[in-house]
Protein backbone atom coordinates (compact mmCIF):
# COMPACT_ATOMS: atom_id res chain seq x y z
CA UNK A 1 0.00 0.00 0.00
CA UNK A 2 1.20 3.59 -0.82
CA UNK A 3 0.47 7.04 0.70
CA UNK A 4 -2.13 7.83 -1.71
CA UNK A 5 -3.68 4.47 -1.09
CA UNK A 6 -3.38 4.84 2.35
CA UNK A 7 -4.08 8.54 3.25
CA UNK A 8 -4.51 10.51 0.36
CA UNK A 9 -7.74 8.51 -1.39
CA UNK A 10 -10.03 10.25 -3.51
CA UNK A 11 -12.23 11.06 -0.82
CA UNK A 12 -10.22 12.19 1.35
CA UNK A 13 -8.69 14.91 -1.22
CA UNK A 14 -12.36 15.87 -2.38
CA UNK A 15 -13.27 16.57 1.12
CA UNK A 16 -9.99 18.61 1.48
CA UNK A 17 -10.25 20.23 -1.82
CA UNK A 18 -13.72 21.42 -1.21
CA UNK A 19 -14.85 21.18 2.34
CA UNK A 20 -18.32 21.21 3.28
CA UNK A 21 -20.26 23.19 5.38
CA UNK A 22 -17.79 25.32 5.78
CA UNK A 23 -18.30 29.37 7.77
CA UNK A 24 -19.81 30.51 10.35
CA UNK A 25 -22.85 30.76 12.01
CA UNK A 26 -23.81 34.31 13.41
CA UNK A 27 -26.58 33.08 15.69
CA UNK A 28 -24.96 29.40 16.94
CA UNK A 29 -26.79 27.93 19.97
CA UNK A 30 -23.17 26.53 20.52
CA UNK A 31 -19.30 26.97 19.24
CA UNK A 32 -16.48 25.38 20.71
CA UNK A 33 -12.77 25.83 19.76
CA UNK A 34 -10.35 22.78 19.28
CA UNK A 35 -6.39 22.70 18.89
CA UNK A 36 -4.34 20.11 17.98
CA UNK A 37 -1.14 21.31 20.71
CA UNK A 38 1.29 18.84 18.31
CA UNK A 39 0.76 20.95 15.36
CA UNK A 40 -1.26 24.13 16.68
CA UNK A 41 -4.07 23.04 14.01
CA UNK A 42 -7.21 25.09 15.18
CA UNK A 43 -10.79 25.05 14.45
CA UNK A 44 -13.99 26.68 15.32
CA UNK A 45 -17.47 24.63 15.15
CA UNK A 46 -20.83 26.67 15.14
CA UNK A 47 -24.14 24.37 15.86
CA UNK A 48 -27.02 25.42 15.49
CA UNK A 49 -29.52 23.30 17.61
CA UNK A 50 -33.39 23.43 17.49
CA UNK A 51 -36.02 21.17 19.16
CA UNK A 52 -33.18 18.97 20.09
CA UNK A 53 -31.76 18.64 16.39
CA UNK A 54 -28.78 19.87 14.77
CA UNK A 55 -30.19 22.26 12.16
CA UNK A 56 -27.16 23.87 11.24
CA UNK A 57 -23.55 23.19 11.54
CA UNK A 58 -20.35 25.05 10.22
CA UNK A 59 -16.64 24.69 10.74
CA UNK A 60 -13.81 27.03 10.31
CA UNK A 61 -10.23 24.94 10.28
CA UNK A 62 -6.91 25.72 9.48
CA UNK A 63 -5.42 22.17 9.15
CA UNK A 64 -4.11 19.72 7.02
CA UNK A 65 -5.63 17.31 4.76
CA UNK A 66 -7.20 14.67 7.39
CA UNK A 67 -7.98 16.92 9.68
CA UNK A 68 -9.76 19.07 7.67
CA UNK A 69 -11.60 16.10 5.38
CA UNK A 70 -12.82 14.49 8.92
CA UNK A 71 -14.25 18.15 10.07
CA UNK A 72 -16.05 17.96 6.35
CA UNK A 73 -17.50 14.62 6.35
CA UNK A 74 -18.53 14.91 10.14
CA UNK A 75 -20.45 17.77 8.87
CA UNK A 76 -22.32 16.48 6.29
CA UNK A 77 -23.50 13.36 8.63
CA UNK A 78 -24.09 15.13 12.26
CA UNK A 79 -26.34 18.20 9.87
CA UNK A 80 -30.11 17.24 10.73
CA UNK A 81 -29.55 14.41 13.39
CA UNK A 82 -30.76 14.14 16.89
CA UNK A 83 -28.51 15.24 19.30
CA UNK A 84 -28.45 10.98 20.21
CA UNK A 85 -28.01 10.01 16.59
CA UNK A 86 -24.79 12.54 16.72
CA UNK A 87 -23.47 10.94 19.76
CA UNK A 88 -23.79 8.06 18.27
CA UNK A 89 -22.01 8.96 15.06
CA UNK A 90 -19.15 10.02 17.43
CA UNK A 91 -18.99 7.12 19.11
CA UNK A 92 -19.07 5.02 15.93
CA UNK A 93 -16.26 6.95 14.24
CA UNK A 94 -13.79 7.15 16.98
CA UNK A 95 -14.40 3.37 17.90
CA UNK A 96 -13.12 3.13 14.71
CA UNK A 97 -9.81 5.21 14.72
CA UNK A 98 -9.13 3.68 18.01
CA UNK A 99 -9.68 0.01 17.30
CA UNK A 100 -6.20 -1.12 16.13
CA UNK A 101 -5.40 -3.90 13.96
CA UNK A 102 -7.94 -4.57 11.30
CA UNK A 103 -10.13 -2.51 9.29
CA UNK A 104 -14.11 -1.75 11.17
CA UNK A 105 -16.62 -1.65 9.11
CA UNK A 106 -19.47 1.09 9.83
CA UNK A 107 -23.37 1.09 9.23
CA UNK A 108 -24.31 1.88 5.14
CA UNK A 109 -24.84 5.52 5.80
CA UNK A 110 -21.45 6.32 7.64
CA UNK A 111 -19.43 4.30 4.85
CA UNK A 112 -17.74 7.32 3.85
CA UNK A 113 -15.93 7.61 6.63
CA UNK A 114 -14.16 4.37 6.30
CA UNK A 115 -12.14 6.27 3.82
CA UNK A 116 -10.48 7.91 6.91
CA UNK A 117 -9.25 3.81 8.28
CA UNK A 118 -5.96 4.72 6.19
CA UNK A 119 -5.21 6.71 8.66
CA UNK A 120 -4.43 4.63 11.67
CA UNK A 121 -1.67 3.46 9.76
CA UNK A 122 -0.05 6.81 10.67
CA UNK A 123 -0.48 7.16 14.78
CA UNK A 124 0.44 10.67 14.70
CA UNK A 125 -1.97 12.18 12.41
CA UNK A 126 -4.87 10.03 13.94
CA UNK A 127 -4.99 13.34 16.58
CA UNK A 128 -5.85 15.13 13.10
CA UNK A 129 -8.47 13.11 12.09
CA UNK A 130 -10.35 13.25 15.83
CA UNK A 131 -9.83 16.81 16.00
CA UNK A 132 -13.50 17.75 14.31
CA UNK A 133 -14.75 14.90 16.68
CA UNK A 134 -13.82 15.63 20.03
CA UNK A 135 -14.41 19.22 19.47
CA UNK A 136 -18.09 18.25 18.63
CA UNK A 137 -18.18 16.03 21.38
CA UNK A 138 -17.41 19.10 23.57
CA UNK A 139 -19.79 21.11 22.06
CA UNK A 140 -22.54 19.34 22.61
CA UNK A 141 -22.01 17.38 25.94
CA UNK A 142 -21.50 22.02 26.78
CA UNK A 143 -25.01 22.27 25.53
CA UNK B 1 39.87 20.16 5.89
CA UNK B 2 37.77 17.76 8.12
CA UNK B 3 36.66 14.40 7.14
CA UNK B 4 33.14 14.75 7.50
CA UNK B 5 31.92 11.41 5.84
CA UNK B 6 34.33 9.53 8.79
CA UNK B 7 32.42 11.57 11.58
CA UNK B 8 29.52 9.35 10.17
CA UNK B 9 30.78 6.21 11.75
CA UNK B 10 30.79 7.44 15.06
CA UNK B 11 26.76 7.75 14.63
CA UNK B 12 25.49 4.13 14.50
CA UNK B 13 21.44 5.38 14.35
CA UNK B 14 22.69 6.53 10.96
CA UNK B 15 22.76 3.12 9.65
CA UNK B 16 18.89 2.53 10.09
CA UNK B 17 16.37 2.14 7.64
CA UNK B 18 13.19 3.76 6.97
CA UNK B 19 10.26 2.43 4.91
CA UNK B 20 13.27 0.28 3.70
CA UNK B 21 15.34 3.33 2.62
CA UNK B 22 18.49 4.39 4.52
CA UNK B 23 17.76 7.62 7.16
CA UNK B 24 17.96 10.75 6.18
CA UNK B 25 17.77 12.75 9.35
CA UNK B 26 17.07 16.01 8.83
CA UNK B 27 15.38 17.06 12.22
CA UNK B 28 18.15 18.33 14.11
CA UNK B 29 17.05 21.03 15.64
CA UNK B 30 14.78 18.91 17.73
CA UNK B 31 17.67 16.82 18.64
CA UNK B 32 20.76 15.31 17.66
CA UNK B 33 21.86 11.81 17.27
CA UNK B 34 24.70 10.85 19.83
CA UNK B 35 28.36 9.42 18.65
CA UNK B 36 29.33 6.01 20.25
CA UNK B 37 31.56 7.77 22.72
CA UNK B 38 28.68 9.17 24.25
CA UNK B 39 26.89 6.04 24.55
CA UNK B 40 30.18 4.11 25.76
CA UNK B 41 30.48 6.42 28.20
CA UNK B 42 26.84 5.85 29.70
CA UNK B 43 27.56 2.55 29.66
CA UNK B 44 30.82 2.87 31.33
CA UNK B 45 29.42 4.75 33.97
CA UNK B 46 27.08 2.14 34.85
CA UNK B 47 28.98 -0.97 34.71
CA UNK B 48 31.82 0.70 36.38
CA UNK B 49 31.53 3.22 38.84
CA UNK B 50 27.82 3.56 38.89
CA UNK B 51 27.94 5.83 42.52
CA UNK B 52 26.61 9.32 44.06
CA UNK B 53 28.37 12.18 43.93
CA UNK B 54 29.97 14.46 46.66
CA UNK B 55 29.30 12.35 49.97
CA UNK B 56 31.21 9.12 49.39
CA UNK B 57 34.79 8.52 50.05
CA UNK B 58 34.78 5.48 48.45
CA UNK B 59 37.12 4.69 45.58
CA UNK B 60 33.82 4.69 43.01
CA UNK B 61 32.25 8.12 44.28
CA UNK B 62 35.54 10.05 43.90
CA UNK B 63 35.19 8.50 40.70
CA UNK B 64 32.33 9.72 39.55
CA UNK B 65 32.92 13.34 41.27
CA UNK B 66 35.46 13.54 39.15
CA UNK B 67 33.66 12.73 36.33
CA UNK B 68 30.87 15.02 36.90
CA UNK B 69 32.59 18.14 38.00
CA UNK B 70 35.00 17.51 34.98
CA UNK B 71 32.26 17.56 32.46
CA UNK B 72 31.28 20.88 33.92
CA UNK B 73 35.01 22.29 34.23
CA UNK B 74 34.73 21.39 30.16
CA UNK B 75 31.36 22.88 29.09
CA UNK B 76 32.17 25.94 30.92
CA UNK B 77 35.87 26.20 28.47
CA UNK B 78 33.25 25.47 26.00
CA UNK B 79 31.64 28.21 26.55
CA UNK B 80 34.82 30.37 27.34
CA UNK B 81 32.92 30.94 31.03
CA UNK B 82 35.10 32.90 33.30
CA UNK B 83 35.02 29.82 36.22
CA UNK B 84 33.11 26.75 36.44
CA UNK B 85 31.26 28.38 39.64
CA UNK B 86 29.14 30.05 36.73
CA UNK B 87 28.16 26.75 34.98
CA UNK B 88 24.96 25.31 36.67
CA UNK B 89 23.34 21.72 35.53
CA UNK B 90 19.55 21.95 34.74
CA UNK B 91 17.10 19.09 33.03
CA UNK B 92 17.02 21.21 29.90
CA UNK B 93 16.87 24.89 28.26
CA UNK B 94 13.52 25.26 29.31
CA UNK B 95 13.99 24.26 32.93
CA UNK B 96 17.04 27.38 32.68
CA UNK B 97 15.28 29.94 31.48
CA UNK B 98 12.39 28.98 34.11
CA UNK B 99 15.03 29.63 36.96
CA UNK B 100 15.83 32.65 35.83
CA UNK B 101 12.63 33.66 36.20
CA UNK B 102 11.65 32.93 39.46
CA UNK B 103 14.97 33.28 41.24
CA UNK B 104 16.15 36.73 39.44
CA UNK B 105 13.26 37.81 37.55
CA UNK B 106 10.74 38.05 40.57
CA UNK B 107 12.99 39.88 42.90
CA UNK B 108 14.19 42.99 39.92
CA UNK B 109 11.04 42.84 37.58
CA UNK B 110 8.51 45.27 38.77
CA UNK B 111 5.28 47.11 37.39
CA UNK B 112 6.25 48.79 34.93
CA UNK B 113 8.81 47.62 33.71
CA UNK B 114 9.70 46.14 30.46
CA UNK B 115 11.00 42.27 29.08
CA UNK B 116 12.16 42.77 25.89
CA UNK B 117 11.87 39.57 23.46
CA UNK B 118 12.18 38.82 19.77
CA UNK B 119 9.40 37.57 17.68
CA UNK B 120 10.82 34.51 16.95
CA UNK B 121 11.40 32.86 20.60
CA UNK B 122 10.75 29.58 21.45
CA UNK B 123 8.22 29.49 23.70
CA UNK B 124 10.59 28.55 26.64
CA UNK B 125 11.68 31.84 25.99
CA UNK B 126 8.40 33.11 26.04
CA UNK B 127 5.79 31.86 27.93
CA UNK B 128 8.19 31.90 31.32
CA UNK B 129 8.25 35.88 30.48
CA UNK B 130 4.99 36.32 29.39
CA UNK B 131 3.48 34.98 32.72
CA UNK B 132 6.41 36.91 34.84
CA UNK B 133 4.90 40.03 33.19
CA UNK B 134 1.38 38.70 33.60
CA UNK B 135 2.13 38.96 37.10
CA UNK B 136 4.29 42.08 38.15
CA UNK B 137 2.39 44.15 35.84
CA UNK B 138 5.58 44.33 33.64
CA UNK B 139 5.43 45.21 29.85
CA UNK B 140 6.77 42.26 27.51
CA UNK B 141 8.15 44.07 24.32
CA UNK B 142 8.72 42.47 20.91
CA UNK B 143 11.54 43.02 18.13
CA UNK B 144 9.94 42.20 15.03
CA UNK B 145 11.31 41.08 11.73
CA UNK B 146 12.72 43.11 9.02
CA UNK B 147 11.91 42.88 5.14
CA UNK B 148 14.23 40.49 4.79
CA UNK B 149 13.82 38.20 7.47
CA UNK B 150 16.62 39.18 9.77
CA UNK B 151 15.44 40.85 12.83
CA UNK B 152 14.85 44.52 12.94
CA UNK B 153 18.26 45.89 14.67
CA UNK B 154 16.86 49.69 14.33
CA UNK B 155 13.54 48.56 16.01
CA UNK B 156 15.95 46.85 18.81
CA UNK B 157 17.66 50.12 19.14
CA UNK B 158 14.04 52.17 19.88
CA UNK B 159 12.73 49.54 22.00
CA UNK B 160 15.72 48.77 24.30
CA UNK B 161 15.57 51.90 26.58
CA UNK B 162 15.78 52.72 30.45
CA UNK B 163 12.73 51.00 30.91
CA UNK B 164 14.18 47.63 30.05
CA UNK B 165 14.56 45.50 32.84
CA UNK B 166 16.16 42.22 30.42
CA UNK B 167 16.72 41.72 27.06
CA UNK B 168 15.87 38.12 26.46
CA UNK B 169 16.86 36.64 22.81
CA UNK B 170 17.20 33.73 21.27
CA UNK B 171 20.98 33.31 19.24
CA UNK B 172 19.76 31.37 16.65
CA UNK B 173 16.00 30.85 15.14
CA UNK B 174 15.20 27.28 15.65
CA UNK B 175 12.46 27.73 12.87
CA UNK B 176 14.55 30.01 10.16
CA UNK B 177 18.06 29.32 11.35
CA UNK B 178 18.24 33.43 11.64
CA UNK B 179 21.53 34.01 13.39
CA UNK B 180 21.17 36.82 15.79
CA UNK B 181 23.70 39.88 16.26
CA UNK B 182 24.45 39.31 19.88
CA UNK B 183 26.90 41.78 20.54
CA UNK B 184 25.03 44.71 19.50
CA UNK B 185 21.85 43.90 21.44
CA UNK B 186 23.77 43.04 24.31
CA UNK B 187 25.57 46.03 24.70
CA UNK B 188 22.02 47.97 23.66
CA UNK B 189 20.83 46.05 27.04
CA UNK B 190 24.20 47.15 29.21
CA UNK B 191 23.90 50.81 28.34
CA UNK B 192 20.21 51.39 29.65
CA UNK B 193 21.20 48.90 32.75
CA UNK B 194 19.32 45.81 31.48
CA UNK B 195 20.58 42.44 32.11
CA UNK B 196 20.94 40.13 28.50
CA UNK B 197 19.92 36.47 28.97
CA UNK B 198 20.85 34.38 25.69
CA UNK B 199 18.93 30.92 24.33
CA UNK B 200 21.80 29.33 23.46
CA UNK B 201 19.55 26.01 22.47
CA UNK B 202 20.14 26.45 19.13
CA UNK B 203 23.32 28.60 19.13
CA UNK B 204 25.39 27.26 21.09
CA UNK B 205 25.27 23.31 19.38
CA UNK B 206 26.15 25.39 15.77
CA UNK B 207 28.11 28.46 16.27
CA UNK B 208 31.28 29.33 18.45
CA UNK B 209 30.09 30.72 21.76
CA UNK B 210 31.99 33.01 23.82
CA UNK B 211 30.31 34.14 26.58
CA UNK B 212 32.55 36.88 27.60
CA UNK B 213 32.76 37.82 24.01
CA UNK B 214 29.00 38.87 23.96
CA UNK B 215 28.76 40.04 27.43
CA UNK B 216 26.09 37.66 28.24
CA UNK B 217 24.51 37.80 31.58
CA UNK B 218 23.05 34.80 30.89
CA UNK B 219 23.31 31.76 28.73
CA UNK B 220 20.76 28.94 28.64
CA UNK B 221 21.03 25.54 26.09
CA UNK B 222 20.15 21.54 26.16
CA UNK B 223 22.53 19.19 25.86
CA UNK B 224 20.69 16.70 24.07
CA UNK B 225 20.74 19.02 21.14
CA UNK B 226 25.04 18.72 20.96
CA UNK B 227 25.61 15.00 20.95
CA UNK B 228 24.66 14.54 24.43
CA UNK B 229 22.26 12.47 26.00
CA UNK B 230 18.49 14.02 26.68
CA UNK B 231 17.94 15.24 30.62
CA UNK B 232 20.86 17.54 30.77
CA UNK B 233 20.81 21.24 30.14
CA UNK B 234 22.78 24.23 30.92
CA UNK B 235 22.31 27.67 32.88
CA UNK B 236 25.46 29.82 33.06
CA UNK B 237 25.33 33.04 34.74
CA UNK B 238 27.49 35.74 35.92
CA UNK B 239 28.94 34.62 38.91
CA UNK B 240 28.38 37.99 40.83
CA UNK B 241 24.30 37.72 39.49
CA UNK B 242 23.79 34.15 41.00
CA UNK B 243 25.61 34.96 44.33
CA UNK B 244 23.14 37.34 44.98
CA UNK B 245 20.17 35.11 43.46
CA UNK B 246 18.22 32.55 46.27
CA UNK B 247 18.12 28.66 45.48
CA UNK B 248 15.20 27.77 43.58
CA UNK B 249 14.81 24.04 44.95
CA UNK B 250 16.20 23.44 48.64
CA UNK B 251 17.22 19.87 50.16
CA UNK B 252 20.50 17.80 50.10
CA UNK B 253 23.49 19.28 48.36
CA UNK B 254 22.27 22.32 48.22
CA UNK B 255 23.43 23.63 51.84
CA UNK B 256 26.84 23.84 53.56
CA UNK B 257 25.24 23.12 56.94
CA UNK B 258 21.81 22.08 58.51
CA UNK B 259 20.60 22.75 61.86
CA UNK B 260 17.44 22.45 63.70
CA UNK B 261 17.81 26.30 63.83
CA UNK B 262 19.21 26.94 60.34
CA UNK B 263 20.47 26.09 57.14
CA UNK B 264 23.41 27.87 55.26
CA UNK B 265 23.30 27.68 51.42
CA UNK B 266 25.97 26.47 49.44
CA UNK B 267 28.24 27.82 47.46
CA UNK B 268 28.12 28.14 43.58
CA UNK B 269 27.32 25.99 41.43
CA UNK B 270 25.68 23.48 44.09
CA UNK B 271 23.28 26.02 45.27
CA UNK B 272 21.26 25.77 42.66
CA UNK B 273 21.28 21.44 42.12
CA UNK B 274 19.53 20.05 45.11
CA UNK B 275 19.36 16.47 45.13
CA UNK B 276 21.43 13.56 43.59
CA UNK B 277 22.04 15.58 40.05
CA UNK B 278 21.58 13.90 36.59
CA UNK B 279 25.10 12.21 37.25
CA UNK B 280 25.70 9.96 34.08
CA UNK B 281 24.34 12.34 31.66
CA UNK B 282 26.10 14.84 33.11
CA UNK B 283 29.22 12.82 32.72
CA UNK B 284 28.41 11.83 28.76
CA UNK B 285 27.66 15.35 27.93
CA UNK B 286 31.40 16.39 28.86
CA UNK B 287 32.05 13.55 26.31
CA UNK B 288 29.99 15.29 23.77
CA UNK B 289 31.63 19.04 23.99
CA UNK B 290 35.06 16.70 23.74
CA UNK B 291 33.51 15.63 21.06
CA UNK B 292 32.65 19.24 19.32
CA UNK B 293 35.82 20.14 20.67
CA UNK B 294 37.81 17.72 18.67
CA UNK B 295 35.72 18.89 15.62
CA UNK B 296 36.12 22.34 16.42
CA UNK B 297 33.01 24.62 16.61
CA UNK B 298 34.37 26.86 13.74
CA UNK B 299 34.51 24.10 11.10
CA UNK B 300 31.35 22.87 12.58
CA UNK B 301 29.95 26.24 11.25
CA UNK B 302 32.22 26.20 8.09
CA UNK B 303 30.70 22.87 7.36
CA UNK B 304 27.37 23.55 8.03
CA UNK B 305 27.03 26.41 5.71
CA UNK B 306 28.35 24.20 3.46
CA UNK B 307 25.33 22.57 3.30
CA UNK B 308 23.34 25.45 3.99
CA UNK B 309 24.46 27.14 0.86
CA UNK B 310 24.01 24.22 -1.13
CA UNK B 311 20.36 23.35 -0.04
CA UNK B 312 18.97 26.67 -0.34
CA UNK B 313 20.60 26.98 -3.98
CA UNK B 314 19.05 23.79 -5.10
CA UNK B 315 15.68 24.51 -3.22
CA UNK B 316 15.37 28.25 -4.28
CA UNK B 317 15.01 27.09 -7.64
CA UNK B 318 12.04 24.78 -7.12
CA UNK B 319 8.73 27.33 -8.09
CA UNK B 320 6.29 25.99 -5.50
CA UNK B 321 8.96 26.19 -2.69
CA UNK B 322 8.99 29.09 -0.40
CA UNK B 323 11.63 29.29 2.13
CA UNK B 324 10.77 31.50 5.49
CA UNK B 325 13.83 33.96 6.91
CA UNK B 326 16.85 35.58 5.03
CA UNK B 327 17.14 34.02 2.08
CA UNK B 328 20.72 34.48 2.44
CA UNK B 329 22.61 31.94 4.09
CA UNK B 330 25.41 33.83 5.49
CA UNK B 331 23.11 35.14 7.57
CA UNK B 332 21.47 31.55 8.72
CA UNK B 333 22.40 28.31 10.42
CA UNK B 334 21.64 25.09 9.05
CA UNK B 335 18.42 25.12 9.80
CA UNK B 336 15.54 26.01 6.61
CA UNK B 337 11.86 26.63 6.82
CA UNK B 338 10.03 26.00 3.90
CA UNK B 339 6.43 25.18 2.63
CA UNK B 340 5.18 23.98 -0.61
CA UNK B 341 2.38 25.63 -2.33
CA UNK B 342 -0.84 24.49 -1.09
CA UNK B 343 0.34 21.50 1.13
CA UNK B 344 0.09 21.52 4.87
CA UNK B 345 3.35 21.15 6.26
CA UNK B 346 2.38 17.76 8.21
CA UNK B 347 1.36 16.40 4.84
CA UNK B 348 4.63 16.94 3.18
CA UNK B 349 6.58 15.91 6.35
CA UNK B 350 4.18 12.45 5.85
CA UNK B 351 5.32 12.29 2.10
CA UNK B 352 8.87 12.74 2.62
CA UNK B 353 9.30 9.92 5.29
CA UNK B 354 8.34 7.47 2.67
CA UNK B 355 11.51 8.28 1.24
CA UNK B 356 13.62 7.92 4.62
CA UNK B 357 13.60 11.52 5.25
CA UNK B 358 12.92 12.73 8.76
CA UNK B 359 12.10 16.47 8.61
CA UNK B 360 9.65 18.31 11.49
CA UNK B 361 6.52 19.74 10.42
CA UNK B 362 4.59 22.25 12.57
CA UNK B 363 4.79 25.29 14.93
CA UNK B 364 7.87 24.42 16.27
CA UNK B 365 7.03 25.66 19.36
CA UNK B 366 6.50 29.12 18.00
CA UNK B 367 3.39 30.16 17.14
CA UNK B 368 4.02 33.85 17.64
CA UNK B 369 6.58 33.27 15.21
CA UNK B 370 3.98 31.64 12.81
CA UNK B 371 1.01 34.14 13.15
CA UNK B 372 3.73 36.64 12.04
CA UNK B 373 4.52 34.79 8.90
CA UNK B 374 1.00 34.59 8.62
CA UNK B 375 1.08 30.08 8.48
CA UNK B 376 -0.43 27.91 10.84
CA UNK B 377 3.39 26.09 10.56
CA UNK B 378 6.24 25.34 8.14
CA UNK B 379 8.18 22.30 7.10
CA UNK B 380 11.65 22.38 8.48
CA UNK B 381 15.06 20.59 7.19
CA UNK B 382 17.93 20.88 10.28
CA UNK B 383 21.64 20.12 9.74
CA UNK B 384 24.40 18.40 12.04
CA UNK B 385 28.21 17.61 11.29
CA UNK B 386 27.09 14.48 9.85
CA UNK B 387 24.63 15.37 7.42
CA UNK B 388 26.16 15.39 3.88
CA UNK B 389 25.74 16.98 0.41
CA UNK B 390 24.37 14.00 -0.84
CA UNK B 391 21.60 13.52 1.83
CA UNK B 392 20.53 17.24 0.64
CA UNK B 393 20.78 16.16 -2.87
CA UNK B 394 18.56 13.44 -2.27
CA UNK B 395 16.14 15.21 -0.28
CA UNK B 396 15.39 17.86 -2.85
CA UNK B 397 15.73 15.26 -5.23
CA UNK B 398 12.60 13.76 -3.22
CA UNK B 399 10.71 16.96 -3.19
CA UNK B 400 10.70 16.97 -7.22
CA UNK B 401 9.68 13.29 -7.32
CA UNK B 402 7.11 13.73 -5.04
CA UNK B 403 5.79 16.68 -7.15
CA UNK B 404 3.25 14.74 -8.50
CA UNK B 405 1.92 13.59 -5.25
CA UNK B 406 2.35 16.95 -3.51
CA UNK B 407 0.61 18.42 -6.07
CA UNK B 408 -2.55 15.83 -6.19
CA UNK B 409 -2.47 16.70 -2.28
CA UNK B 410 -2.03 20.39 -2.57
CA UNK B 411 -5.25 22.54 -1.72
CA UNK B 412 -4.96 25.85 -4.38
C1 LIG C 1 15.52 28.14 20.43
C2 LIG C 1 15.13 27.11 21.42
N1 LIG C 1 14.97 27.47 22.70
C3 LIG C 1 14.64 26.58 23.65
C4 LIG C 1 14.41 25.26 23.35
C5 LIG C 1 14.00 24.33 24.43
O1 LIG C 1 14.91 23.33 24.64
P1 LIG C 1 14.54 22.14 25.64
O2 LIG C 1 13.27 21.56 25.13
O3 LIG C 1 15.68 21.21 25.55
O4 LIG C 1 14.38 22.76 27.00
C6 LIG C 1 14.54 24.84 22.03
C7 LIG C 1 14.31 23.42 21.66
O5 LIG C 1 13.45 23.00 21.00
C8 LIG C 1 14.91 25.79 21.05
O6 LIG C 1 15.03 25.43 19.76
Amino acid sequence: MSLVDDLYRETILDHYHNPRNRGTISDATVSTEGVNPLCGDELRLFLKIENGVVCDIKLESRGCSINTASGSMMSELVLGKSLEEAQAVISEFKNMMLTKGEDVTLPEELEELEALQGVKKYPVRIKCALLPWNTLDEGLKSK
Amino acid sequence: MKNWKQVRADFPILDRKIEGKPLIYLDNAATSQKPLQVINALKNYYENYNSNIHRGLHTMSEEATLAYEGARERIARFIDAASEREIIFTRNATEAINIVVESWGKHNIQAGDEIVITAMEHHSNFVPWQKLAEDKGAKLVYIELAEDGNLDYQMAERLITNRTKIVAVTQMSNVMGTVVDLQKLGSLAHLNGAKFLVDGAQGVPHLPTSVRESDCDFLVFSLHKMLGPTGVGVLYGKEELLDLMPPMLYGGDMISSVTREKTTVNELPWKFEAGTPNIADVIASGVAIDYLLALGMENVRAHELDLTRHAMDLMLKLPSIKIYGPQNPELKGGVISFNYEGVHPHDMGQILNESGIAIRAGHHCCQPLMKTLGVMGTARASFYIYNTKEEIDFFVEALIKAEKVLNYVACR
